[in-house]
């Protein structure tokens, strides 16, 4: 079993109108099955209302499936003596960075997770600094919050995150809010946290060229797993994600319009690198005429 | 009607230590019928920038001309300034708030003093405006997707009628589709009634798709202020300050530095496609 591994998923939540009276019930996660490996940087993808939040909250046990069951390496998620252990070992970024942060200083909002879990002082004070280290902000730690940009706010909750030694992250769209460069900081941190620190990353974004990188991708429609493979199987279908109201990294859609216009470029490809390749071989091929 | 920014300069908490110049000496013009896109990293001075715009903040120094008068001028009526420079914040969604979405669109032109049937008149025609369809008029804005809100919100804007339409980060937060559906509604808004659009992004690709002029802000100050092409010429010094150039920028210059003889220039998908394909013909 992986360390998130889920079975036949469902939840349901009941709309109700003005009065209180029950109006229907709205299926958002809908049999979801999903095994995620140790060590894997998974990324899930879907339109706004696919259901990829709902399933996210599932992870840390911030809901409870209607039916089927959630592990958390190996820990059923409704076992109500683990809750504290999965809270802990699959920790939860969510989209706007002031709402996660409750601290005067920058280190203090690091050390709040490992001091509610009881960490000894000395052992607190390693672990905020081994954490902000690991995104980059240490030299930033006597800051107040409220003097960081959006980027380097986010990157404060990573370490918040982090700093409680998680086995998982679960990042929910943590670029929606910034700019380019916060985008890119974040996204930088977050992968190094996966390649060198080894930390599974389950990674929901709106922004496709954030997820080349990763080793899956799940597509999610109506509360199911529509499409799931390598960004690269993803991505060659170019289609079949615009009809579920996604799009592919610019130069993946650049690559597919030169192929419909009659170029031999291969399918799916993911960087401005692959792209240049492809095309100076085809164009080297034809000779270049002077 | 446009708008005239003379010298003008914001200091936030200007007598005390933690003072912070937020805007320098901002010369800008903008004409009747232009479509802007306002970029600069978090911090840049932007969202200061269009709270002057409609009069929301007043400048520490310098002026600010609507229709040739300075709307800080003491007779000046603001309320009326409010009407005709629409501002959408940030996650608009949030202001959201009355029964239905009817309702809450005819808040605008309500509050303009307008008869009831004139108000209705202009709730129904932005509702419109913004695609929404009529099944949706009458249900709860809470109940609508995130997108649909966001028209809504917009459309409670255009009721009034404005003869410049603000725009901060309109797309944050949607899918892919729900920010093209956006973006496409605005524009073609502004092709049919002629209204000066200023759009507030971060994402360089919507820009360069969208816009016929770029203002770049740094640091407070205006840093360049041209059409895409030529603003993103400078993807290194947009790098430097935080910012970037579509992703089709950085294709080109590769394809350029590898021996292909593309113009850099292109900003768009369609531009990128037509000026590979001539390169490869020849």
């Amino acid at each position: 079993m992986g360390i998130i591994k889920t079975e036949k998923l469902v939840f349901e939540y009941i709309r109700r109108d003005e009065e209180g009276n029950v109006e229907g019930i709205t299926r958002a996660v809908d049999e979801v099955d999903l095994d995620v490996k140790q060590g894997d940087f998974v990324a899930i993808l879907g339109h706004n209302g696919s259901g990829k939040s709902t399933l996210a909250k599932h992870i840390n046990a911030i809901l409870y499936p209607t039916e089927g069951t959630v592990w958390v390496d190996g820990m059923d998620t409704q076992d109500e003596k683990d809750l504290w252990n999965i809270r802990q070992e699959a920790g939860m970024v969510f989209q706007n960075p002031d709402n996660q942060i409750i601290g005067q200083v920058v280190e203090e909002d690091v050390g709040f997770g490992p001091e509610n879990m009881g960490v000894p002082t000395e052992e607190i004070w390693e672990r905020v600094k081994e954490s902000l280290k690991a995104v980059g902000m240490y030299e930033y730690r006597k800051f107040s919050p409220n003097k960081l940009s959006g980027g380097q706010k986010q990157r404060v909750s990573i370490a918040g995150v982090i700093a409680m030694h998680p086995k998982c992250i679960i990042l929910d769209e943590p670029t929606a809010m910034l700019d380019p460069n916060g985008r890119k900081e974040v996204v930088r941190a977050v992968r190094a946290l996966n390649d060198v620190e080894g930390i599974t990353v389950v990674l929901i974004t709106h922004y496709m060229e954030e997820i080349i990188h990763a080793d899956k991708v799940f597509v999610m429609d109506k509360g199911k797993i529509a499409m799931q493979g390598t960004p690269r199987e993803i991505f060659s279908q170019v289609e079949k994600l615009k009809e579920l109201r996604l799009d592919v990294p610019q130069v993946t859609l650049l690559a597919y319009e030169l192929q419909k216009s009659g170029l031999d470029l291969p399918d799916g490809i993911l960087t401005v690198d692959e792209l240049t390749k492809a095309l100076t071989e085809i164009y080297g091929a034809a000779g270049p005429i002077v | 009607m446009p708008i005239i920014l003379n010298h003008v300069d914001y200091i936030y908490s200007g007598d005390t230590s933690l003072a912070v110049h937020a805007l320098k000496d901002v010369n800008l013009v903008i004409p009747d019928g232009q479509f802007i896109g306002l970029i600069g990293h978090t911090g840049s001075g932007k969202s200061t920038l269009v709270q002057h715009l409609n009069g929301l903040i007043k400048p520490t120094g310098g002026n600010i001309y609507f229709n040739g008068e300075d709307i800080h001028a003491e007779d000046y009526n603001k309320k009326k300034l409010r009407s005709k420079v629409g501002l959408v914040f940030q996650y608009p969604e949030h202001q959201l708030f009355e029964i239905d979405v009817f309702t809450d669109v005819c808040f605008g032109p309500k509050n303009l003093g307008l008869s009831r049937q004139e108000t209705e008149l202009r709730a129904y025609a932005a509702l419109k405006q913004v695609g929404l369809e009529d099944e949706y008029f009458y249900q709860s804005p809470f109940d609508l997707s995130g997108g649909q809100k966001r028209r809504v919100a917009i459309a409670g804007v255009l009721a009034m009628k404005p003869d410049v339409l603000i725009l901060d980060e309109p797309t944050a937060g949607l899918d892919p589709k729900g920010r093209d559906e956006i973006l496409d509604q605005i524009a073609k808004l502004k092709k049919e009634t002629g209204i000066t659009v200023i759009l507030v992004s971060h994402s360089m690709e919507d820009v360069a798709k969208y816009v016929e002029r770029i203002i770049v802000m740094n640091k407070g100050s205006v840093m360049y202020d041209d059409t895409p092409k030529e603003v993103f010429k400078h993807y290194r010094e947009l790098e430097e300050v935080g910012l970037a150039a579509p992703q089709v920028t950085y294709i080109m210059q590769a394809l350029h530095r590898n021996g292909l003889p593309v113009h850099t220039d292109a900003t768009t998908i369609e531009e990128a496609k037509e000026a590979i394909l001539r390169a490869l013909k020849k």
